[in-house]
């Protein structure tokens, strides 16, 4: 049949293949380049190691204090992990009862707005007097600060539903909550997806802000006490794990959300990453 | 005469009492079982909001509907819809999108899950009549204009509805794709005989498929004439072109006009 909607990548394929490796080894580019320029930084101007340490010197702490880096790194991934989760569950489960009730939506947003208002770090002083010192705090802020987006785009979604596509349900019949699980949940996917990729570094602010305040574990809690002992590079390198702990994160919810929802991607990349006909 | 639906002086008013806008007005209308009806008139005439009363969607304002003889209170799941735009999930195959109301209506909802390989042939048998054989797997935005159409129409027969509405299902297609689905369209009527109101305000469109054309004036809409249309079935697209369509559409465009002149100054 001549009316199929054929993509019309297909043709400039060579071209296409030489960017496709480009914009794979660009972010390389650009963080090699960013640490060459640092290393030439503090070596041409000679700064002191415990205000700028080079590159070099970070790594090199990085590799002496691996072990206890490592052991650090991997309880503010517990807990930001944990955190985050429950924000997930949390964030789906409101945003799907303020996205399809405009009564709980204007009962509970302004509520809702100011609590995301307040900073988070101001809470921290009040949960380590109920939860003590530890883990929990750095879970509960981890969770606090990352639910707000999830919850918001989902409640978006939902309520951006066309009214047409609710009408060809309705008119068969279809309840409240049909509408919402066969057409408002699935539309608020792609929402969902993008402020996951929000949520996750929010969530690692979150627990590495609690772990700064009041922690005996995490990265947050090894960078304290490096920067109070002057092992700048040591402080240095945490931030580093952090960063990397944080775009390893992103990938993952990216990449779930270009598993999940490819059909709302489809203009970003040509139809790319649809999924396949 | 009691008809299949039922309109006894429906009116609906938008927003307040008595400040809101008036779209319909006191309409009267029959339709018997199994008749293909169409309804035209000026854009802004009220025609859609006679196609969500109907479907129960909205509640009236004044007056009394009937759908097989049972007063309508809320949506009846003996209904299809198809709008102007496809309103296709665009998360979901075509055939995964035909589904949809089988999803929901009763009793296909209990029995889907049991019979879904006799269920998914019956959406392909639909498909393969509206000539969308081998596009179950695509996804709609992977479809034309046309083709998005076509399997709108399917997902509102898939279930089987006595009572089929469409509100300007061909309106942003071009011309010969429009022709292509009247023929569709007229295929599947013959097939299973619903009961048919289609919205247009294209009036070859209306003499062509219908056993009836109304005439709605303009807001607020009342049913202001009315024409059967005798040619035989199957129609060939040839009859648009033959004197007695022709006349019937200039006969239309008359009432039509005749009725716009009239209230005019409402704007």
């Amino acid at each position: 049949m001549s009316e199929t909607v054929e993509t019309p990548v297909r043709r400039g394929k060579p071209p296409l293949i030489r960017r496709k490796t480009l914009r794979r080894i660009l972010p390389w580019i650009v963080i090699v380049t960013f640490f060459a320029l640092w290393e030439i930084f503090v070596r041409l101007f000679e700064i002191e190691q415990f205000v700028l340490p080079a590159p070099s010197a970070i790594f090199a702490a990085g590799w002496q204090w691996r072990w206890p880096i490592l052991d650090n790194s991997w309880q503010t991934f517990m807990t930001t992990a944990i955190g985050f989760l429950i924000a997930v569950a949390f964030g789906l489960l409101a945003g799907l009862a303020i996205g399809s009730s405009s009564l709980i939506y204007d009962g509970f947003y302004p509520a809702l707005i100011g609590f995301n208002s307040i900073p988070k770090v101001a809470i921290i002083p009040i949960l380590v007097i109920w939860f003590g010192i530890g883990t929990v705090p750095a879970i509960i802020t981890a969770f606090l600060i990352s639910f707000f987006p999830i919850l918001v785009n989902v409640a978006t979604g939902i309520a951006t539903m066309e009214p047409e596509l609710q009408d060809v349900l309705r008119a068969l019949g279809a309840r409240r909550w049909q509408v919402i699980m066969k057409v408002g949940l699935p539309r608020s996917m792609p929402y969902f997806f993008a402020s996951l990729k929000v949520a996750i570094t929010f969530a690692f602010v979150g627990s590495i802000v609690a772990e700064t305040v009041a922690a005996n574990k995490g990265i947050g809690h090894l960078m304290l006490v490096a920067s109070s002992r002057f092992e700048v590079p040591l402080a240095f390198a945490g931030l580093l794990v952090t960063s990397v702990m944080g775009i390893g994160m992103y990938a993952v919810a990216a990449a779930i959300e270009q598993r999940m929802t490819g059909w709302a991607m489809r203009g970003a990349d040509g139809g790319m990453n649809a999924p396949p006909a | 005469m009691k008809g299949f639906v039922d309109l006894d002086r429906v009116s609906l008013r938008y927003g307040g009492e008595d400040d809101g806008t008036l779209a319909l007005h006191e309409a009267t209308l029959k339709v018997a079982l199994g008749e293909f009806v169409a309804v035209v008139g000026p854009s802004g005439c009220g025609k859609s909001t006679l196609m969500k009363v109907v479907t129960g969607l909205w509640p009236p304002t004044a007056g009394s509907i009937a759908v097989s003889g049972r007063e309508v209170t809320g949506p009846l799941s003996i209904v299809g819809m198809a709008f102007q735009n496809p309103t296709l999930l665009p998360w979901r195959t075509t055939l995964a999108n035909i589904m949809l109301p089988l999803e929901i209506v009763r009793p296909h909802c209990t029995r889907l899950r049991r019979e879904r390989a006799s269920y998914e042939a019956k959406v392909r048998d639909l498909l393969a009549l509206v000539g969308l054989k081998g596009f179950e797997d695509h996804f709609p935005w992977q479809l034309s204009g046309g083709m998005q159409q076509r399997a709108s129409l399917c997902r509102a027969l898939i279930h089987d509805p006595s009572l089929l509405m469409l509100d300007e299902p061909f309106a942003s297609l071009d011309m010969f794709t429009r022709e292509e689905l009247w023929m569709a369209l007229q295929d599947l009527w013959l097939a299973r005989q619903p009961t048919v109101i289609l919205v247009t305000h294209d009036l070859r469109e209306a003499a062509f498929l219908a056993d009836r054309v109304l005439v709605m004036s303009a807001r607020p809409g009342r049913i202001v004439a009315e024409r059967t249309v005798d040619l035989p079935r199957p129609r060939a697209l040839e009859v648009t072109y033959e004197p007695y369509s022709v006349a019937l559409v200039h006969e239309l465009r008359e009432h039509i006009s005749a009725s716009r002149t009239q209230t005019a100054c409402k704007g």
